[in-house]
């Protein structure tokens, strides 16, 4: 649960939340960005970040963001990361 | 050497591993006589068995796994306060999915689940604070679990909480963090230790300063790693040049990842929210002084022990290890986990008795899954 996911920010969805819009190995979800945010938040986009448990923590570049991905496919973390977004999805609708 | 084909760069790996061989030899460690080298994160922890990395690696280095894995050194009190949050019928119990099958005394959060409780696996608290957005005459708890790099995002959740005025939301909040065990484990007399990997995903929080008093107060060396197998070999070689030289240094071998001074934004939402406990039980170490964080009351609306007056604000309560369970040994790298009685037998990934079997970083399990180390061969 420690290790976080590359993911690349494409938008921001909500501002006075500090919210963004980010891929996720082909997975969209909304992700909190107040960790990587300097300046206005538009900046954050195009912008690869270690994503954790819904937070963008830290800024990558994109060959990091390929090599950790290739880390944590190998580890099973990434596949255990995109189940447990999809889990989080149904709580929210009480179904699990 | 066939398993180092497995990595991302089997040539470079191969360097890496002929010079951690020539080092060894340099040092004079043997299988007899060998360099303890803790790993203190469980997905270190995860990587090194899942690559092999202790079977690639000269027997003159022996690892020992760290505390690192959060749901393994949760103690067992502390599940049954979820479980008994969990079954108040008000209350909606959102937790990570690794902690769903951490035993209690009574039960796990799974089994408390199976009996009806309204117990929600998320993936972020931000899931938890939606949840409670959603069901405002319902009472939403957020488990909060683990290191510095899990903390900010339960600090960042309670500030937006607060800035909501939402007023059905809180944290159980059983945060811990990195330095205090492992200057713990560094005063206890038995145990042995050379050197350190440190952890990556910790530090890009925290930076590599916390760990300055490893080097200077007790002489051994740290090597932040990154999450690469072949990262980790260039830090363990790290750490071995550093033995070899008679240097104490931290070292940071994940810096395209860990800015030395950490992530500010981090640090100053923990610093909001949380202070430190004056300690903390860990399961299988027992109380560490310094080693927690609790909510600061300006926040305490968002606390779930002071709002239902559970968890250590209403006196702690250390409960037994189950019978047979040796994850103390394990954890303090007294035992290797093929040594207690349970591996495999009571104990087991599907119905774990002890902690350290719960989690694909706990060191049981990382040894149930890929067949244990060097260690497992003498007894067959
Ligand atoms: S095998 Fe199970 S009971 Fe034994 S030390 Fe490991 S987790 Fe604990």
């Amino acid at each position: 649960m420690c290790l976080g996911i590359p993911g690349q920010i494409v938008a921001v969805t909500d501002a006075d939340r500090m919210m963004a819009m980010a891929e996720v190995s082909g997975v969209r979800r909304e992700v909190n960005v107040a960790p990587i945010a300097q300046g206005p938040l538009e900046g954050v986009i195009g912008k690869w970040a270690l994503i954790h448990v819904g937070f963008a923590m830290s800024e990558i570049d994109e060959e990091e963001a390929a090599k950790t991905l290739e880390a944590l496919r190998g580890l099973g973390e990434a596949q255990e990361t995109l189940e447990a977004m999809a889990a989080g999805d149904a709580a929210l609708e009480g179904t699990a | 050497m066939k398993y180092a084909d497995e990595f991302r760069d089997p040539i470079a790996a191969r360097a890496v591993l002929d010079e951690i061989a020539k080092v060894v030899d340099q040092i004079g460690a043997t299988a007899e006589k060998p360099v303890h080298i803790m790993e203190i994160c469980g997905g270190h922890t995860h990587a090194i068995f899942r690559y092999g990395l202790d079977k690639l690696t000269p027997e003159g280095i022996e690892f020992i796994h760290g505390p690192g894995c959060p749901v393994c050194v949760l103690p067992m009190s502390r599940v049954d306060e979820c479980v008994e949050l969990a079954e108040r019928p008000e209350v909606i119990f959102t937790t990570f999915g690794d902690a769903m099958r951490v035993p209690g005394t009574r039960k796990s959060l799974m089994q408390a689940k199976a009996d009806g409780a309204d117990i929600r696996m998320v993936y972020s608290p931000l899931d938890a604070l939606e949840i409670a957005r959603r069901n405002p005459d319902r009472e939403v708890v957020f488990f909060g679990l683990g290191f510095e790099t899990t903390t900010p995002s339960t600090a960042l959740s309670i500030q937006q909480a607060a800035r909501e005025g939402l007023e059905n939301f809180t944290v159980f909040c059983n945060h811990i963090t990195v330095p205090p065990p492992i200057k713990a484990l560094l005063d206890d007399p038995h145990m042995v230790l050379d050197g350190f990997v440190g952890p990556g995903h910790v530090s890009m929080v925290i930076g590599v300063h916390p760990y300055d008093f490893i080097a200077e107060d007790y002489g051994k060396p740290l090597v932040v790693a990154g999450f690469e197998p072949l990262d980790l070999l260039q830090s363990v070689l790290m750490v071995l040049e550093q033995i070899r030289d008679g240097r104490a240094e931290i070292e940071n071998q994940y810096a395209r990842v860990v800015p030395e001074n950490g992530n500010p934004v981090s640090i100053a939402a923990i610093k909001d929210v949380y202070e430190e406990r004056p300690s903390f039980e860990w399961r299988g170490l027992g109380e560490i002084d310094a080693s927690g964080l609790r909510i600061r009351p300006a926040y305490a609306a968002f606390d779930a022990e002071a709002k239902f007056g559970i968890g250590y604000g209403a006196g702690a309560r250390s409960v037994q290890e189950p019978e047979g369970c040796a994850c103390g040994a394990v954890m303090t790298g007294r035992i290797k986990p093929v040594q207690c009685e349970q591996f495999g037998k009571g104990c087991t990934p599907e119905m774990p008795l002890g902690a350290l079997m719960v989690s694909s970083e706990g060191a049981c399990a990382a040894y149930y899954q890929y067949g244990g180390a060097r260690a497992v061969e003498p007894a067959e």
